[in-house]
């Protein structure tokens, strides 16, 4: 490796890695410039995110379990995006995995624990794939934009979530709107009580590093990335596009999926209609943070995880709304795209 | 069914469909434009609920909704600015940017709202645009309730849609516009400047968006709630495609939309149907996702520079 591909290769990491450290401030910032015009005082409102996010042991956990989903879903989108698929569609496939975990943990609650988990688990991640897979058999098939089919395909899998809740799957009471528990056989051990800290979140950090070894460190996420940056270029190296989108849609969908049937498995224990409060739609500016890298995906996941735990704070003691999360997610994505990190001109630079 | 019945039927679901498509084909028609000139822009969601919020706000406070549609047009002007910005000026992809227009809209809009409207003592309803008959029209038997009693922002379609045509197929402007789309270095060569013609066309784009979501609040409902929108935005990228990127065929596609959205509230009114109501919400997104399905080897007449930035 001569000088130049060094220097490049360093140039090309440091800017994806500070970028984060970059946008983050910026869209806090911004954030702060609405508040005030709103009203609020954004030092206390950031006080009051920074404390309900990291005040104590608690707290820093229940950070690590709104970050589990995230990291999920994240490292799937990582994938997608790596190979030019938009995947709009996590928030779909999180609840088809959480449906079919929920259907496996009530109606096969009498299986051993040792089996019972595995099953449920893997329930969730192949309902999910399945479900992205979809997406991705409309686009290879049909040419269907996978942006707009993703996005139907997730309200189509929140009504029937709905439905199942209200109807055919709806607890024997029949008071609320939701299932039944799943059985104790199916739950993952919280292995830090009395915190919900639960074996889910190890699993989302293992998952995260094993997509990063697919994807920047074998043959199979080599041609993962060059159908991402060329398509035209890659078929014409005898790559099978098609074939990469379907797997790409069914690790993302999968991943998300598991993020499903773990939500369910360690901190829910049953389904109901809002059991994703948008995490998908969180985990794609997760993904982007980090330049759709799995492992960077780790951080940024715990970042959002703190957002969204601090701002449930945030609105009870400063009275702030938590909506305010979203603004200033996409003002992350926009911030770390104005560095330049999805930019055409950049990457035809670096080719 | 009986047959007198059945034409009231037909009449309160066809009467529904035209109003039930405006707020879609508002945006589509726009969404035209900007993909015309190479521009995808997946946030329109987040940019109509920005113009439902804009309409709404402006028009709670000044009690005039002509001052909301207005308010609701430049802020679609100024969210297709950044838009622009971002995708043409800086180059980013174009559905990074679309995303975080999505967030950024259902963040603003409904941290607006909350703090502004949450815990208001007044009512928040507004007096909507009413109905306007057409003397003599109006009172034809069906075609009298089907075409002829909607509000001014439904007749509106009427104007916008022959205008589109007519801008984008009469003029030299429209020209332009759809020269950068398909040929962008061509256009520059003879002279077209390529960056102003994607800013305005993007511009144009969000406006109209702004103004179908400012329909929801102004037109349809009478007050805002977070994520009025409800997917139309994404409709109506849909819309676009089956449409063949063409303003009449946006007009007849979101007819199309219309239907299904006019059928499924219909139905769920229906004391003797037990159709899980779930199934009938799901209706509209998934024709969509059908018609995707079944209507793409249109694709070819997509402009050919879509979702490219030019150097």
């Amino acid at each position: 490796m001569d000088f130049v591909s060094i220097k490049k290769r360093l140039l090309k990491f440091s800017r994806s890695a500070w970028t984060p450290f970059a946008a983050i401030p910026i869209a806090l910032g911004i954030g702060a410039i609405v508040l005030l015009i709103s009203g609020y005082d954004p030092i206390q409102a950031y006080a009051a995110m920074w404390q309900g996010a990291f005040k104590d042991r608690t707290a820093i956990t229940e950070v690590l379990i709104k970050a589990t989903p995230l990291i999920f879903i994240g490292a799937g989108l990582a994938v997608a995006f790596r190979c030019s698929i938009w995947n709009i569609g996590a928030e779909g496939q999180f609840y088809a995995g959480a449906v079919a975990a929920t259907a496996v943990g009530i109606y096969l609650g009498d299986l051993p624990r040792f089996l019972l988990v595995p099953m449920v688990l893997i329930a969730g991640a192949s309902s999910g794939a399945l479900w992205g897979m979809l997406a991705a058999f409309l686009k290879n098939r049909f040419g269907a934009n996978e942006v707009v089919t993703t996005i139907m395909l997730n309200y189509i899998a929140i009504f029937i979530t709905g439905w199942l809740v209200t109807g055919p799957m709806i607890e024997t009471a029949g008071l609320f709107a939701q299932t039944a528990k799943i059985s104790q056989n199916a739950w993952l051990w919280r292995f830090l009580p009395p915190t919900r800290l639960h074996t889910g979140f190890i699993l989302a950090l293992v998952l995260a590093i094993v997509l990063y070894i697919i994807i920047f460190k074998t043959s199979l996420g080599y041609t993962i990335r060059a159908v991402g940056i060329n398509p035209d270029a890659a078929r014409y190296a005898g790559i099978n596009v098609k074939r990469k989108v379907l797997l790409a849609m069914a690790i993302s969908g999968g991943a998300a999926g598991l993020g499903g049937a773990v939500e369910v498995a360690a901190i829910s224990y049953r389904l109901y209609q809002l059991i994703s409060p948008g995490y998908g739609f969180d985990g794609i500016a997760v993904s982007l943070l980090v330049n759709n890298n799995p492992l960077g995906v780790i951080f940024s996941g715990i970042l959002f995880g703190a957002l969204r735990s601090g701002a449930e704070v945030m609105q009870m003691n400063a009275k702030v709304p938590s909506v305010l999360v979203f603004l200033i997610q996409g003002l992350v994505v926009l911030s770390v795209v104005a560095f330049g990190v999805y930019s055409y001109v950049s990457k035809e630079k670096e080719e | 069914m009986e047959l007198i019945p059945s034409i009231l039927f037909l009449q309160s679901i066809l009467a529904a469909t035209w109003r039930m498509a405006t707020p879609i084909l508002y945006a589509a028609v726009g969404e035209v434009f900007s993909e015309k000139a190479g521009v995808i822009n997946i946030g329109l969601e987040g940019v109509m609920l920005i113009g439902a919020f804009s309409a709404y706000s402006v028009a709670f406070e000044s009690g005039s909704l002509w001052l909301g549609l207005l308010a609701a047009i430049l802020a679609g002007i100024l969210s297709g600015l950044i838009f622009a910005f971002f995708t043409i000026t800086i180059k980013a992809n174009q559905i990074v940017v679309g995303a975080a227009f999505n967030m950024i809209g259902m963040g603003i809009t409904g941290f607006l709202y909350r703090s502004m409207y949450s815990v208001s003592a007044v009512p928040l309803g507004l007096k909507t645009f009413q109905s306007v008959e057409i003397p003599f029209l109006s009172s034809i038997p069906f075609f009298g309730e089907v075409l002829f009693k909607h509000n001014i922002m439904v007749y509106g379609t009427l104007l916008v849609v022959p205008l589109a045509t007519f801008v984008l197929y009469k003029t030299a402007f429209g020209l332009s516009i759809r020269a950068v789309g398909e040929h962008p270095k061509a256009a520059d060569t003879v002279g077209v400047n390529v960056f102003r013609m994607r800013y305005l066309s993007v511009m144009i784009g969000t406006a109209l968006a702004a103004v179908g979501g400012a329909f929801l609040v102004l037109a349809y409902a009478d007050q805002f709630v977070e994520g009025v929108v409800s997917g139309r935005g994404f409709i109506a990228l849909a819309v676009v495609v089956f449409g063949r990127w063409k303003p009449w065929g946006a007009f007849w596609s979101s007819l199309l939309f219309g239907i299904f959205y006019a059928l499924q509230l219909r139905i769920q009114t229906m004391p003797d149907v037990n159709i899980p109501y779930q199934f009938l919400q799901a209706l509209p997104y998934l024709a969509t996702l059908l018609v995707l399905v079944g209507f793409n080897k249109r694709r070819v007449q997509a402009p050919k520079t879509l979702g490219v930035p030019y150097k």
